[in-house]
């Protein structure tokens, strides 16, 4: 694209609705934060956040095909990093009800200049970067989780890193919720039964029809283990695509932060064993609970978050808290949005006087 | 999500249940009574199909 091009461009799209900053609403596009870290084995036997933040992978129907998802530095020009999956596990019997998808979940309260399930309604492009071990066509959805509208189009992948933009219509039919809930969900299809694939798919088009929801001419990512993909740069932006609106890091991290956080440093792997970045305090004798302090978020998450504690000296132990030498049952009251308080028991496994409290946790508040 | 174990939890000197503990291999978690929360709902749809039974709270 020109210069001269990506400016209408721009222009075109603030005048729709969008913006010169935060034009993105998919966060972590560049896949450079990973808080739970930076390679998962086994990935896709159920739905799960691997590594990279903001980014699920989901495999259902029964589905054998499994893989390994990284955040690798391989990235197209101006990129640091991409997500990376290799088939582990193929599955070249594919199964009706079976699916596999690496997707964003996004919230209804953050769509609403989308103007979707109204006459001004205006068109969605998703940006990003692919490629893989070989040639491959895979399948890029909107989901209208509200409404359960699908509209998805086919795109290609190479053994080059290419761009692929794709503009979707916008839909007069079925507004998103303005709440904290998932809305609109950008899926990537990967592999697909004939429950997603068994009709007539007509590109770019919103419907409501499950088997219409997954391109005819799809990949299985699973069909053989020598498979590989990669993406980088993904951006959804209202009305034509415009370069990729790239952020500072310590901006990524915040965003992600409203849907999962953690005590340990970054780059310090969950269940280290570690007193740095604990949540601390010092116990009295002779009480009932003895605490091991309020953890304050650092963001307001999206809601309540499930909360595991974790042992400073043991490693790889959940359920937790530490106290001179010894591990004791941590249980979690107040949880809010905001905080949680981490409480240990008086077990009569070590507590005394004075005794400092230690304890790590992560929480998720993902959709 | 696999759940081994699910046990209501009360919040602190009070009757109120504020979370449910659950075992998911070999992770143990509090997940809030938060409807918002996608843990909390994937639970009830455990607990409504009848895969899942939560303990009463201590």
């Amino acid at each position: 694209m020109s210069k001269a091009a990506e400016l209408a461009a721009l222009i075109a799209n603030v005048n729709n609705g969008s913006s010169l900053a935060n034009k993105n609403f998919i966060i972590n596009g560049a896949m450079n934060v990973a808080q739970r870290g930076t390679s998962a084995t086994g990935v896709g036997s159920t739905n799960s956040y691997p590594t990279v933040d903001r980014f699920k992978v989901s495999g259902f129907g029964s589905t054998a095909g499994r893989l390994t998802m990284e955040q690798v530095a391989d990235g197209p020009s101006g990129f640091a990093n991409c997500t990376k999956l290799t088939c582990t596990t193929a599955d070249t019997s594919i199964g009706a009800g079976e699916g596999l998808t690496i997707s964003q979940d996004l919230e209804g309260q953050d769509l609403q200049q989308l103007k979707k399930g109204t006459s001004d309604a205006v068109p969605i492009t998703v940006s990003f970067w692919v490629k893989g071990n070989a040639s491959a066509t895979y399948t890029c959805e909107l989901r209208d989780a509200d409404n359960s509208r699908f509209n998805s189009q086919a795109f290609s992948v190479t053994t080059s890193w290419n761009r692929i933009e794709l503009t979707f219509a916008g839909d007069t039919t079925g507004a998103l919720d303005d709440d904290t809930s998932s809305s609109l969900q950008l899926f990537i299809w990967l592999h697909a039964g004939s429950t997603y694939t068994g009709g007539t798919h007509t590109s770019n088009a919103w419907h409501t029809t499950a088997n219409q929801r997954v391109v005819d001419s799809q990949t299985s990512f699973c069909d053989s283990t020598s498979r590989t993909f990669f993406i980088t740069g993904v951006q959804m932006e209202i009305g034509k695509a415009t370069p990729f609106e790239h952020e500072p890091f310590e901006t990524t991290l915040a965003k992600c932060q409203r849907y999962f956080c953690r005590t340990y440093t970054y780059g310090v792997a969950t269940g280290t064993a570690t007193v740095l970045g604990a949540v601390v305090t010092q116990a009295e004798a002779s009480t009932v609970y003895s605490g091991s302090g309020t953890w304050r978020y650092p963001a307001e998450m999206r809601a309540a978050p499930t909360i595991t504690a974790y042992s400073t000296q043991n490693a790889d132990t959940t359920g937790k808290t530490t106290a001179d030498g010894t591990d004791g049952t941590a249980t979690i009251y107040g949880i809010g949005a905001q905080s949680a308080f981490i409480c240990r028991h008086n077990d009569s496994s070590g507590v005394v006087a004075n005794a400092f409290l230690k304890a790590h946790a992560t929480a998720s508040a993902e959709l | 999500m696999d759940i081994k174990e699910a046990q209501y939890v009360k919040e602190l000197k009070s009757d109120e249940i504020g979370s449910i503990r659950i075992v998911v291999g070999d992770i143990i978690s509090h997940v809030p009574t938060d409807p918002a929360n996608t843990d909390y709902a994937e639970i009830m749809k455990q607990v409504k199909a009848g895969t899942l039974t939560i303990k009463d709270a201590d």
